[in-house]
């Protein structure tokens, strides 16, 4: 019943769905982001505490909410490859990490330049501050792992467990603000009770997110491509392939 | 236009931040094409030449 599950494990498959996939994610990508910005940027109004300095929450949340989604897929990821050794998803985990990585340097920079207006500082050692930093440290240490060790094989692993241990970090940076007392905010949208942000700043700011989604998604499959080829360029349908086209 | 662009005395932050966003979020995806292109063109290739030889 759930042997279409299986072709997933194969890089040939694998190869043509990214590819197949790549250009669309790629298009909704940049609808997504033209209207999430110019409903976020010209047709949200200003906020009464903080002015229009409250715009860098389409950029800041965003790249927040994806920075631990793609550490999400990167640990899924590198457990499934522990454990069942499929190697395709020790590429998803791979092509993951600069993405990921991006996008939590992303977040702490606009946070640093949203904090310096409303709380008079670019950075303080508060809780989620510096879980989000130690994430970013997570995300380079898995890059450098990746060409550390002498056999792919070896530095896979490591980086692996790596992926897989530094998951804790996750819910410690989303209940960071309640466990702790921090000058970060508390969750305005992802509360038991509801948003507590206006329909019109709420809007733009999913659509944002969505915009991510897409382009964390269509850059993944890029990267998906680029590795599942290193990795198989002696397999005999490598050969079968344009390549001027890649199909 | 010109008070869009002031962002009501915050510009340097907002118009900073979006840069920011922009020039690491797009460099991601600029420098993913370009090592896509680059390994594709080289990987093909060499397997062509591989099976051309035996």
């Amino acid at each position: 019943m759930f042997q279409w599950i299986h072709r997933f494990g194969s890089a040939p498959f694998m190869y043509r769905l990214a590819g197949r996939l790549a250009p669309w994610l790629g298009g909704l990508c940049v609808l997504t982001l033209l209207l999430g910005l110019y409903l976020g940027l010209v047709v949200a109004p200003a906020d009464y505490e903080q002015g229009e300095s409250y715009r860098i929450i389409y950029i800041h949340v965003p790249a927040a909410w994806m920075s631990m989604f793609a550490y999400m897929v990167m640990a899924i990821s590198s457990a499934v490859f522990l454990v069942w050794r499929l190697k395709i998803a020790d590429v998803v985990a791979e092509a993951s990490a600069p993405i990921g990585a991006a996008f939590t340097a992303v977040a702490l920079i606009t946070g640093s330049f949203w904090g310096k207006p409303m709380w008079g500082t670019w950075w303080i050692w508060d809780a989620r501050l510096t879980s989000e930093l130690l994430l970013l440290f997570l995300y380079l240490g898995y890059m450098a792992l990746r060409g550390a060790l002498d056999t792919p094989q070896g530095s896979a692993r490591a980086a692996a467990i790596l992926a897989v241990v530094g998951v804790v970090n996750i819910p410690i940076i989303h209940f960071s603000v309640e466990w702790w007392n921090t000058l970060h905010q508390p969750a305005t949208i992802t509360r038991m009770d509801g948003p507590t942000m206006h329909i019109s700043m709420l809007r733009p700011l999913l659509l944002m997110v969505l915009a991510f989604q897409l382009l964390y998604f269509h850059n993944l499959m890029i990267r998906v491509r680029t590795l599942i080829l290193q990795r198989e360029s002696r397999a005999s349908w490598v050969a079968e392939l344009n390549p001027d086209t890649g199909h | 236009m010109l008070e869009f662009l002031k962002m009501g005395g915050y510009a340097f932050y907002v118009w900073t931040s979006y840069s920011f966003a922009l020039i690491l979020l797009g460099g991601v995806v600029l420098w993913s094409a370009s090592q896509s292109r680059k390994v594709r063109v080289s990987a093909i290739r060499r397997a062509q030449q591989r099976r051309r030889k035996s």
